[in-house]
C-alpha cells in the first residue's frame, strides 16, 4: 500500500510544545526514556534513604531511632518502591529508549500509551507516599503483602493496594507496548534472530509481565474486598485460607524476579561483547536459555513457601524445578565468560559494572541454589541469608546492570562523554561497600537473624555493624553517579558517533550521537 | 508492498488527565471505604475527568482512522495490542478462578479434616459448597438451570450474531450489519438485565450474599468481574453501532469492529467457563 500522507506527522513540522509541557504530552520515545530513567533514580534515592533507616536502626541491638512499626512500615515502602519504582522503571526506560534503535523503528507502537504507562507511575509513587500521613501510617506488612495482617491495617493500606493497581496498569501497557514494537516494527531484514539480545530479554520479559502483573492485580483486589466488602478468600473461618494469598502472589512474584534480572541479563549481553570486541558467544543459546527461564519462571512460585506447610510431594516438585533454572542460568553465565575468552578486553567504567554484575550476580545465584533445597530453607527461611541472597541478585546484580547500561549508552543519549576516572570511582566504591553491606548477612542469617525485626540479640551485633557502614557507603557513593552524569551533561566531551570500538548494534552503527529526535523516519536498509 | 512510514502521532494531553482522573478516583474511593463520605466528590470528579479523557482520546483515534492514518502496517500493532490485552484480561479472571479451585480442592476440605479439627470447628463437613465453618446462616447455592442456563444460551447466540454482523460488515451488507450488531447489543443488556435479576434474587430470596463465606465471594466476584466485562463488552458494541451508523468502517479496513467482536468472544469464553465451574459442577 501506498505510504500514509501525513502533514503533521513528523520531524519538525507539529506541534511541539516546550518547557515542562514537553514532556508531560511527549509521544516520543526518548523523551520518554529519559522520564523513566529520572523517575527510576529518584525513586532509588528514597527507598534508599528507608534502607537506610533500616539499617541506621540495625546499627545497635535495641530500639534507637525508630519504633517497631515505623520500622516495618520502612521494610515495606523500601521494597515497594525499589522494585516497582526503581528497578523495573528503570529498565523500562532503557526499553523506551533503546528498543527502537536497536531495531530501526521509528518509535514505539504506541506512543501515546506509552506516555500513559509512565505517567500512570509518579501518581502511584504519590499514592504510597501519601499513605505516610494517614491515620496508622504506611502498611507495616512487608512487600509481599501477605493476608491476613494486610486485612487488619489501616487506610494506608488501601492506597497501597491501589497503588499497585496503578503500576501494574503501567507495566501492562508497556509491555504490550514493547511486544508490539518488537513483533511489529522491526526493520526489513531485522529478522528476531538478528536482533541484540537485549531486546529478546525485553520481549520475554514483557511477555512476563503481561502474564502475571493481572494475576498480582486479582490478589490485592481479593485483599480489598476482604477488607472492606466482607468476603472471606483469605479468612478460615469463611472457608477461605491466608496460604491463597501466598500462592497467588508467588505466581506473580516468581517470574516477577526474572522481570527484574532478564533486561539486566540484555544489558550484560550488550556490554560485554562491545569491550570484550567478539561477537556474543552462543547467541541462540542465550535466547533459548532466557525463554527457558520465562517458561520454568511460572512452575517454581512455592519455593518461598516452604515452610507454611505443603506436602512432601510438592516440596519435592517444586525444589527440583527450581533447582532445573541453574541450567539455563547457568547457560548465560558461561556465554559471558566465553564472550570474554581470547577477547581484547578493555576495562572502562561499563564493562567494570558488567563484569562485577557477573561475579556478584552468580554468587546471588548461588545462594539461590542453596534456598532451593527444601529441607535448608526451613532452617533459613526469613532470615538474614534469604535478605543477602535477593540482596545481591537485585541490589547487585540489576542495579550494577543498570549502572553498566547507563554509562554505556550515556554517550548516545546526551552525546557528551562521562568522566572515565570517576565512574571507576564510583564503581570501585559501590562495589566494595555493597559487598560490606550484604555479604555478612549471610551469616547474620546462618547465624539465625531473622529479617524484618528492628531488635536482635547481642551476638548478631558485630555483623550489623559491619553491614550498616556498608550501607551507609553505598549510599553516599551513589550521590558520586548523580554528579557524573549532571557534569557529563552539562559539561562533558563531546562523544563520537561511536565511541565503544566493538559496539556493533544499530544504535551506533546507523545513528549520530547524539541521537537524532526521531530516529528512523524510514527503516534503515541492512545488509 | 511495505508502507514506507509508521503513523507517529503528536505529544497530547490525555494520558495526563488520565492519570489524574484516575488519582482522583483512588483517593475518592479510598475515603469513601473508610467512612469518610467527602470522597464521593473526588471519586465523582475523577469518574467525569476519566469519561471526558477517554472521548476525546478515542475521538482523536477514530478521526485519525478515518481520515486514513492507519495504513496496514499500524492495524498489525493494533492486533498485537488487543491479543495482549485480552491475554492479560484471562491471566486476571485465572487469579480468582485458581482462587475458587483452591477453596474448592484445598482449604474447604482442609477445614473439615485437619487434626485440630473437633476442637477448632466440631461437625464441619467440608462440603462444597461451603460458606465455611465460622458461618452460621443458612443460604442456598445458585442453580444452574434456570437464569444461568438462559443466560448461557443468552451470550453464545450473541457471538452468532456478532459473526453475522461481521459477514454484513465485510460484504458489504450494511443493514444486516447494523441490524445483526443492534441483536447482539440486546442480547447483551438482557443478559445483564436477567444477571441483575439473578444478583437480587440471591440477596433477597436464598440468603446468598458477597459476605456468605468463601462460596459467595468467589460466586459473586467471579460473575461480577464477569458482568462488569459484558457491561463494558455492550458499551464498546454500542459506540461501534453508532460508528457504523454513520458510516463509519470499510470492508477491509475495521479492525475497531474486530478488537470488540474479540472482546466480546472473550467475555463468551469466561462465561462459559463460569457457566461449568461456578454455577453446574
Amino acid at each position: 500500500m501506498s505510504a500514509v500522507l501525513d502533514t503533521h506527522g513528523h520531524a519538525d513540522h507539529g506541534y511541539h510544545p516546550g518547557g515542562i509541557m514537553r514532556w508531560i504530552t511527549t509521544t516520543n520515545h526518548k523523551d520518554i526514556g529519559t522520564l523513566y530513567l529520572w523517575f527510576s533514580f529518584i525513586m532509588f534515592m528514597v527507598g534508599g534513604v528507608m534502607a537506610l533507616v533500616i539499617r541506621l536502626e540495625l546499627f545497635s541491638p535495641g530500639l534507637q531511632w525508630v519504633d517497631p512499626d515505623f520500622f516495618n512500615q520502612m521494610t515495606t515502602m523500601h521494597g515497594l518502591i525499589m522494585v516497582f519504582g526503581a528497578i523495573m522503571p528503570a529498565f523500562v526506560g532503557f526499553a523506551n529508549w533503546l528498543i527502537p534503535m536497536m531495531i530501526g523503528a521509528p518509535d514505539m507502537a504506541f506512543a501515546r500509551m506509552n506516555n500513559w504507562s509512565f505517567w500512570i507511575l509518579p501518581f502511584a509513587a504519590a499514592l504510597l507516599v501519601i499513605s505516610f500521613f494517614t491515620p496508622g501510617g504506611a502498611p507495616g506488612v512487608g512487600w509481599t503483602m501477605y493476608a491476613p495482617l494486610t486485612v487488619q491495617m489501616g487506610m494506608g493500606m488501601d492506597l497501597t493496594i491501589f497503588a499497585v493497581h496503578l503500576l501494574g496498569m503501567s507495566s501492562i501497557m508497556g509491555s504490550i507496548n514493547i511486544i508490539t514494537t518488537i513483533l511489529n516494527l522491526r526493520a526489513p531484514g531485522m529478522g528476531l534472530m538478528r536482533m541484540p539480545l537485549f531486546c529478546w530479554t525485553w520481549l520475554i520479559t514483557a511477555y512476563l509481565l503481561v502474564a502475571t502483573m493481572p494475576v498480582l492485580a486479582g490478589a490485592v483486589t481479593m485483599t480489598l474486598t476482604d477488607r472492606h466488602f466482607g468476603t472471606t478468600f483469605f479468612n478460615a473461618a469463611g472457608g477461605g485460607d491466608p496460604v491463597l494469598y501466598q500462592h497467588i502472589f508467588w505466581f506473580f512474584g516468581h517470574p516477577e524476579v526474572y522481570i527484574i534480572a532478564l533486561p539486566a541479563f540484555g544489558v550484560v549481553s550488550q556490554v560485554i561483547p562491545a569491550f570484550a570486541r567478539k561477537p556474543l558467544f552462543g547467541y541462540a543459546s542465550m535466547v533459548s536459555a532466557t525463554a527457558g527461564i520465562a517458561i520454568l519462571s511460572f512452575i517454581v512460585w512455592a519455593h518461598h513457601m516452604y515452610t507454611v506447610g505443603m506436602p512432601v510431594a510438592g516440596q519435592l516438585f517444586f525444589m527440583y524445578a527450581t533447582a532445573l533454572i541453574a541450567v539455563p542460568t547457568g547457560v548465560k553465565v558461561f556465554n559471558w565468560v566465553a564472550t570474554m575468552w581470547k577477547g581484547s578486553l578493555s576495562f572502562e567504567t561499563p564493562m567494570l559494572f558488567a563484569v562485577g554484575f557477573l561475579f556478584l550476580f552468580t554468587l546471588g545465584g548461588f545462594t539461590g541454589l542453596v534456598l532451593s533445597l527444601a529441607a535448608v530453607d526451613i532452617q533459613l527461611h526469613d532470615t538474614y541469608y534469604v535478605v543477602a541472597h535477593f540482596h545481591y541478585v537485585m541490589a547487585i546484580g540489576a542495579v550494577f546492570a543498570g549502572y553498566a547500561g547507563v554509562y554505556f549508552w550515556l554517550p548516545k543519549w546526551t552525546g557528551r562523554m562521562y568522566d572515565e576516572a570517576l565512574g571507576k570511582w564510583h564503581f570501585w566504591l559501590s562495589v566494595i561497600f555493597i559487598n560490606i553491606t550484604f555479604f555478612v548477612q549471610h551469616f547474620a542469617g546462618l547465624a539465625g537473624m531473622p529479617r524484618r525485626i528492628p531488635d536482635y540479640p547481642m551476638m548478631f551485633e558485630v555483623w550489623n555493624k559491619i553491614s550498616s557502614v556498608g550501607a551507609f557507603g553505598f549510599g553516599i557513593s551513589q550521590l558520586l553517579f548523580l554528579y557524573i552524569i549532571v557534569s557529563a551533561i552539562r559539561s562533558g566531551e563531546k562523544a563520537p558517533d561511536k565511541p565503544w570500538e566493538g559496539a556493533d548494534s544499530l544504535e551506533w552503527t546507523h545513528l549520530p550521537t547524539p541521537a537524532p529526535r526521531h530516529s528512523f523516519h524510514t527503516p534503515p536498509v541492512l545488509k | 508492498m511495505r508502507q514506507e512510514h509508521y503513523y507517529v502521532p503528536q505529544p497530547m494531553p490525555w494520558p495526563i488527565m488520565g492519570s489524574t482522573a484516575l488519582f482522583l478516583m483512588i483517593l475518592g474511593g479510598v475515603f469513601v471505604m473508610n467512612g469518610a463520605s467527602a470522597g464521593w466528590i473526588s471519586l465523582a470528579l475523577g469518574v467525569v475527568v476519566l469519561l471526558y479523557m477517554l472521548l476525546r482520546w478515542f475521538g482523536d483515534v477514530i478521526r485519525e482512522s478515518e481520515g486514513g492514518k492507519y495504513g496496514s502496517w499500524e492495524d498489525v500493532s493494533f492486533r498485537w495490542g488487543m491479543s495482549w490485552f485480552i491475554f492479560s484480561e484471562v491471566m486476571f479472571f485465572a487469579g480468582f478462578f485458581g482462587a475458587l479451585f483452591w477453596a474448592r480442592a484445598m482449604s474447604v476440605p482442609d477445614l473439615s479434616s485437619l487434626l485440630h479439627q473437633e476442637m477448632l470447628w466440631p461437625g464441619f463437613k467440608g462440603l462444597w459448597p461451603s460458606a465455611g465453618p465460622g458461618f452460621a446462616e443458612e443460604f442456598t447455592p445458585m442453580g444452574a438451570l434456570g437464569i444461568p442456563a438462559i443466560n448461557t444460551l443468552l451470550l453464545l447466540s450473541s457471538g452468532v450474531t456478532l459473526t453475522y454482523a461481521h459477514w454484513g460488515l465485510v460484504n458489504n451488507q450494511r443493514g444486516k450489519l447494523n441490524l445483526f450488531l443492534f441483536l447482539t447489543i440486546v442480547l447483551g443488556a438482557i443478559f445483564l438485565g436477567l444477571q441483575i435479576y439473578e444478583y437480587a434474587h440471591a440477596y433477597s430470596a436464598l440468603n446468598l450474599k458477597l459476605s456468605t463465606g468463601v462460596y459467595g465471594s468467589t460466586f459473586f466476584m467471579l460473575t461480577g468481574f464477569h458482568g462488569f466485562h459484558v457491561t463494558l463488552g455492550a458499551i464498546m458494541l454500542t459506540v461501534i453501532l453508532f460508528r457504523c451508523l454513520a458510516g463509519h468502517f470499510k470492508s477491509d479496513h475495521h479492525f475497531a469492529f474486530e478488537a470488540v467482536a474479540w472482546y466480546w468472544h472473550f467475555v463468551d469464553v469466561v462465561w462459559l467457563l463460569l457457566f461449568i465451574v461456578v454455577y453446574w459442577l
